[in-house]
Parts: structure tokens; C-alpha cells; sequence
């Protein structure tokens, strides 16, 4: 069972890797909307430190929602999700390695670059670092909850649009523990609980979601 | 006892019974308006103790009286979406076609209520905190929940086939009712950190006899009213669903 | 061993067919029959355990595939009308991760050998994207050609754009697998050589529903 889940994490980065382009649009996306923000509010500095990471962690929340479309959409185009579904191995365990790739694909990349977005809203140092690890904890579960929504909207018209709808409120409690992790360590207080808090709801996430995942696909396929 | 067990069985029999949408419709038919016209006279009652016979508030005045109406709503949003998952849950443990059609019947009501609460809500915050919209705790998860229902609907909406858009919405029905306690701590932390708002909408703390009676009337009311509406609407969704049949045919038959 | 008793399937208010039965015994050929629209794709992936029947059951060695799932599913071999081929990989890849989830990992050798059996040597590394539509199949194909040991063929319409070769192949690889104690279930609107050798025939317009549509 590990060999196919490993089987399918490799296929999933060989694909991602040769479609690397979706992969910086993504990116590219998550810098523009974060830019954006301070032509919309004006370049004074204490404010913007002030929503830096807020702003940073809603920009992640929308490309790393976007990315999701690509989780299931083209083995299902092709086929290769029915044989995933007939497979030799619980389909759960495949749910789970193939958003584990999606995770690296759409969502690590986000994490190594929001440190240099936090600069641009001048939050200090310990900021930055407290951003890329409230970021690599909080965006598993994004991803878990995520693909519930991708399975549920497969095949569906409107479905990207449909599928914000669904998963976007349930990103709530992420966004907010992961704002209020950047924002203690700038204001100088410990982001420990919240960082720990992050790591348990991926933990959970990990947990149920793969469960709810399988249930969603097969109803979409039934 | 041979004759409590023949009750148990008799109720066990009936109950099966009417998990077919073809027998609940005239059960649904034949109790919906009695809770309707429940629900008419509670609200009549309610909102006259609210309006013309509970004391007004010493600190809020008038505009208090808003609760009557804005806590029984809050408490039906999130009742209904509970009654949605568990029949939601139902349904897809043992497949029965009622359970599905409840869930999509309810969740219209419920998101009503939430919509009314908020509403309230607001209308309640321009007096009290000078704004039509102030983050609170409470209104910040009731927005939160409404976004939910709509998503249920839409998610519904967008699929054809029913049997396909009763599962999907049990799925995220389930998803939602696991996410909303963590929903409704994590909001509330944050509002507090953020140091928000120090007036909260909960009504005075010495809350006098007739203010307690008329909200608890009013939250029958809202019971008796969601059940008569949740009822209507599952017959009207038996009746679209199961359009080709035999007995439909018959029953729309009579009608016309 | 493969036993299906009273499937019913409706498509939105649609009834495609009711009261389907029968039984396949070991080295069995069933020819699933029909015009298009009966449900002959309906019945295939209920058969696989990829649709719901609303009602009825299939049994697998006496029990409900829906109980046995992967363990069902571990005899089974299904190819639908999508190919299940990734653009991005090549033809080689996609058979090795094919088989992968299958549950029956292969060696690099006999990837090789299914895919010369097809003809596709020269193109085995190529992306999938760069080959023809009959290639394309052909790859989808070669799967059989490592499946020997899953008992359960579901073929949905396997010999659709074929060339002469390809399909006498593909006919020799069912009707090897068959004699070795296989059992193959196939839809086809072709008429080809097989049809000797077909032991058991379902025609769905006979159970249609009739009605006035």
C-alpha cells in the first residue's frame, strides 16, 4: 500500500514538474493579489504592517483555493481517477498521497515565497519567519478541507466558482489563527499556540478528510 | 408484557413506514398546517409579550425589544443546520431517499433564520453601537453560517441528478457540522484578541419573568414555524421527484 | 462466479433497463449487446462497481461485490471509453502506474514486451500527447497484456479504433485469457472474428423499458 501511495506522489510531481507553468501562475497569482492590496489602501507603512498578515495569508487562502480545480479535474477528464476508484488500494490512501503532492506542487511554493511579501509590508524578521511556518502548518489542512470541495464540484458546471463558495468559509478558523500567529510574533508576543493549533487542525483535517475525500468521489461517480 | 412489545413493534412498523416519500406525503400534508396555525397564534402571543407587555430595558431602552425576534432566529440557524446534517448523516447510512429530500427542505428555512438574525441584528446594532455592522463574535459566525447554507443550496442546485445532489450535500452537510464549533471558537478568539466590540448582543443579565416568557414563546414559534415550513416544502420536492410515478400522477390527477 | 441478479439503473427520470440477471461461469465470454443509449456503459461500470444499480446486486464468488470492494476489485480489470492515459506521461509510464494500482506491480521487462505486443515499440517513451488516437487505445491496451492473472475482464467497446492487426491481437489476448480460465465481459458494435467463440450473449433492448420517449 505505502509503494502505491509512493507510485502516486511520484506520478502527481512528474506531472506537476512537467506542467510546472500552472505551478508559477499560481505563484504569480499569490504575489499579484498581495500586491495589490497596498494600491488599493495607499503605501503608509504603519498600516500596512498593521494588515500585512492578514493580507498575505487571504492571498495564499485564494491561490492555494485556485490551485485546487487541478487536484482531481484531469484524472477525471481522462479516466485514470476511475481506475483509482477500482484500484487494489483503499481509495482514501490514495486520496491522501495525491494531495500530499498537491500540497508541494500548489501550496509549498507559496510558503517559501510569502516571507518576501511579508517584506514588502515591512513586518520584522521573526515576523517573516513565523509567516512561512504558520503557512506550512496551516495549508495542509487548506488543502485536506480543499479537496473535499474539489471531489464534491467534479464534473460540474460552474464548478470553480461553486467550489470557493463551498470551501471558502471553512478556511475561516485557518486565516484567523494564521493572521493571529504573524501579528503576535510582530507585536512581540509568543505565536506558540497558535502555530500548535495550526499543526493540530492539519492533524485532524488529516485525519477525517481523506474519509469524506473517497465518499465525495465515488458519489460523483456513481 | 406481550402487549408493550406489540407496541414497540406496531411504532417500529410505522416508523419504517413512513420513511417512503409516498406515505409521508399525506402525513406531511395532514400535520403541516396544524403546526402553522400553532406557529400563527405563538408569534401573535410572543410578540405581543414582547412588544407591549415585557418591561423596557433600563440600559437599552426600546430597541432591546429586537430580541424577541433576533435570539429565537440565532437559536433556529443553528438548530436547523444540526436537523440538516442529521438527516443529511441519516441518509447516507441508510440510503433512504425522505432523508435527503428533509435535509434540502430544511435548508432553505435555515438560512432564513440566519438571514433574520443577522438582519436583526444589525438593525439592533445602529441604536445600540451607533453601526449597522460591527464584527462581533456572534454575527461574524452567523455570517459564517449563511454562507454555509448557501453553499449547501448551490452545491444542490448545481447538480441534476438527485440521487448524486442528496449525497454531495450530505457530505458537506457533515464537513459543515464538524467545522462549526471550530468556526465558532476560532471567531470568538479572534475577537477577543482583536479586543472588539465590549458590548456583546446578549440581553441585559437580569432578565425580568415576562421577557424570559415571551422569548421562550417566540422560540415555539419559530419551531412550530420551521416545522410547517420545512413539512411544505418536502411535499413539494416528493412531488417533483417522484413525478413519473403511479400515485403522483393519481394525486395530481384529483387535484385538477 | 460473476452473478448479477435484478438490476435496475434509471438516468435522472429515465428507467435504462430492470430486472437484468445472469450468471458467468469461469471461462465465460459475454457479449453485452444493445443499441446506443440502452445502458450498455451503465451496466459495465455497475458491473466494475464504479455506478450504483438502484436496485438489485452482483455477487463475486457468492458475495455482493459492494461487501468485497478492493478484494473484488484486486480480480478486476476495467477499461472504459476514456483510456485512463495521463498526456503529460508516456506510454510506458502510464503502464507501469497503471498496473501500480491495479494492485499488480510489473517489471520494466514486461512493460516493454505488453507494449511491443501492441506495436508500439517506437513509441513506448513518447509523451502520450504526440501519439494517434489508435495508438492512444492501443496503449490503454497493453494493460491487458499484464492483467493475465485478474480473472475479471470489463471491456467497454475495446475494439473502437483499432486497425486490422490490433484488433486480431486483441482478439487472441481475450481469447487466450478465456481458455486459461478468465472470463471476459465486452460491449462492441463491430462484428469480428470473436463472435465464434462468444459463449454467453445479453441483449439490453430486450429488457429495455419501454417508453415513450
Amino acid at each position: 500500500m505505502l509503494s502505491v501511495m509512493r507510485n502516486v506522489i511520484a506520478r502527481d510531481l512528474t506531472l506537476a514538474w512537467r506542467r510546472r507553468a500552472d505551478v508559477f501562475v499560481s505563484v504569480l497569482f499569490f504575489v499579484i493579489v498581495a500586491s495589490l492590496f497596498p494600491l488599493g489602501i495607499g503605501p503608509e507603512p504603519k498600516l500596512l504592517r498593521v494588515i500585512g498578515p492578514g493580507v498575505v495569508w487571504v492571498a495564499a487562502l485564494l491561490a492555494s483555493m485556485l490551485a485546487l480545480s487541478r487536484l482531481f479535474a484531469d484524472d477525471y477528464a481522462d479516466g485514470t481517477l476511475e481506475q483509482m476508484l477500482i484500484g487494489a488500494t483503499p481509495l482514501s490512501m490514495i486520496v491522501i498521497a495525491k494531495v500530499f503532492a498537491h500540497w508541494i506542487a500548489a501550496n509549498l511554493p507559496l510558503v517559501l515565497i510569502a516571507p518576501l511579501l511579508g517584506l514588502q509590508f515591512g513586518l520584522p524578521a521573526d515576523a517573516l519567519a513565523v509567516l512561512a511556518l504558520a503557512l506550512a502548518l496551516g495549508t495542509p489542512s487548506l488543502s485536506l478541507i480543499g479537496a473535499i470541495g474539489a471531489a464534491l464540484t467534479l464534473g460540474l458546471r460552474g464548478g470553480g466558482v461553486l467550489l470557493a463558495l463551498l470551501v471558502l468559509p471553512l478556511y475561516a478558523p485557518v486565516l484567523i489563527l494564521g493572521s493571529l500567529a504573524v501579528e503576535a510574533t510582530a507585536t512581540g508576543m509568543t505565536a506558540q499556540p497558535y502555530l500548535l493549533l495550526l499543526a493540530a487542525m492539519s492533524l485532524a483535517a488529516l485525519s477525517l478528510a481523506p474519509w469524506a475525500i473517497a465518499a465525495a468521489l465515488r458519489i460523483s461517480y456513481e | 408484557m406481550p402487549s408493550a412489545n406489540l407496541q414497540n413493534e406496531s411504532a417500529s412498523f410505522n416508523w419504517f413506514k413512513y420513511a417512503s416519500p409516498q406515505a409521508f406525503f399525506p402525513l406531511a400534508g395532514a400535520i403541516a398546517p396544524w403546526f402553522a396555525a400553532f406557529a400563527a397564534v405563538l408569534f401573535v402571543v410572543g410578540l405581543y409579550i414582547g412588544f407591549f407587555v415585557a418591561p423596557t430595558d433600563a440600559q437599552q431602552g426600546e430597541s432591546y425589544r429586537i430580541i424577541f425576534i433576533h435570539v429565537p432566529a440565532a437559536w433556529m440557524s443553528m438548530v436547523i443546520y444540526l436537523a440538516m446534517a442529521f438527516w443529511a448523516g441519516i441518509g447516507l447510512a441508510f440510503n433512504t431517499r425522505l432523508s435527503g429530500m428533509m435535509a434540502s427542505a430544511l435548508a432553505p428555512t435555515g438560512a432564513w433564520f440566519t438571514f433574520i438574525a443577522l438582519w436583526t441584528g444589525a438593525l439592533w446594532g445602529r441604536p445600540t453601537w451607533g453601526t449597522w455592522w460591527v464584527w462581533d463574535a456572534r454575527l461574524t459566525s452567523e455570517l459564517l453560517l449563511l454562507f454555509l447554507y448557501f453553499g449547501f443550496m448551490a452545491l444542490q442546485a448545481a447538480i441534476d441528478d438527485p440521487r448524486r445532489a442528496d449525497k454531495a450535500g450530505a457530505v458537506l452537510a457533515l464537513v459543515g457540522v464538524i467545522n462549526i464549533p471550530i468556526i465558532y471558537f476560532s471567531v470568538q478568539w479572534w475577537n477577543t484578541l482583536h479586543q472588539g466590540s465590549s458590548v456583546s448582543l446578549k440581553s441585559a443579565p437580569t432578565m425580568a419573568a415576562t421577557m424570559f416568557t415571551g422569548m421562550m414563546v417566540m422560540v415555539f414559534a419559530c419551531w412550530a414555524y420551521a416545522i410547517a415550513a420545512a413539512l411544505w416544502r418536502v411535499r413539494c420536492i416528493i412531488l417533483e421527484r417522484e413525478l413519473r410515478t403511479d400515485w403522483v400522477r393519481a394525486y395530481l390527477g384529483k387535484q385538477t | 462466479m460473476l452473478e448479477v441478479s435484478n438490476l435496475a439503473c434509471t438516468r435522472g427520470e429515465r428507467t435504462l433497463f430492470r430486472g437484468v440477471s445472469f450468471a458467468l461461469e469461469a471461462r465465460g465470454l459475454l457479449h453485452v449487446a444493445g443499441t446506443n443509449g440502452s445502458g450498455k456503459t451503465s451496466l459495465l461500470r455497475i458491473l466494475c462497481g464504479l455506478g450504483a444499480a438502484d436496485a438489485g446486486e452482483v455477487r463475486w464468488r457468492g458475495e455482493p461485490t459492494r461487501a468485497l470492494r478492493e478484494a473484488y476489485w484486486r480480480e478486476v480489470v476495467y477499461l472504459g471509453h476514456a483510456n485512463a492515459l495521463k498526456d503529460d506521461l508516456s506510454a510506458t509510464e502510464n503502464l507501469r502506474i497503471a498496473c501500480t494500482l491495479a494492485g499488480r506491480p510489473t517489471t520494466a521487462g514486461a512493460v516493454r514486451n505488453a507494449l511491443d505486443s501492441f506495436g508500439l515499440a517506437a513509441c513506448a517513451h513518447l509523451p502520450v500527447r504526440a501519439l494517434s488516437q489508435g495508438q492512444k487505445r492501443r496503449s490503454a491496451l497493453a494493460r491487458l497484456a499484464l492483467s493475465g492473472q485478474a480473472p475479471m475482464w470489463i471491456l467497454d467497446e475495446p475494439f473502437s479504433a483499432l486497425d486490422v492487426a490490433a484488433v486480431s491481437h486483441l482478439e487472441t489476448l481475450i481469447l487466450a485469457h478465456v481458455t486459461g480460465g478468465g472470463n471476459v465481459i465486452f460491449t462492441t458494435h463491430q462484428t469480428a472474428a470473436i463472435d465464434a467463440s462468444i459463449t454467453q450473449r445479453f441483449d439490453l433492448d430486450a429488457v429495455a423499458e419501454k417508453d415513450p420517449c
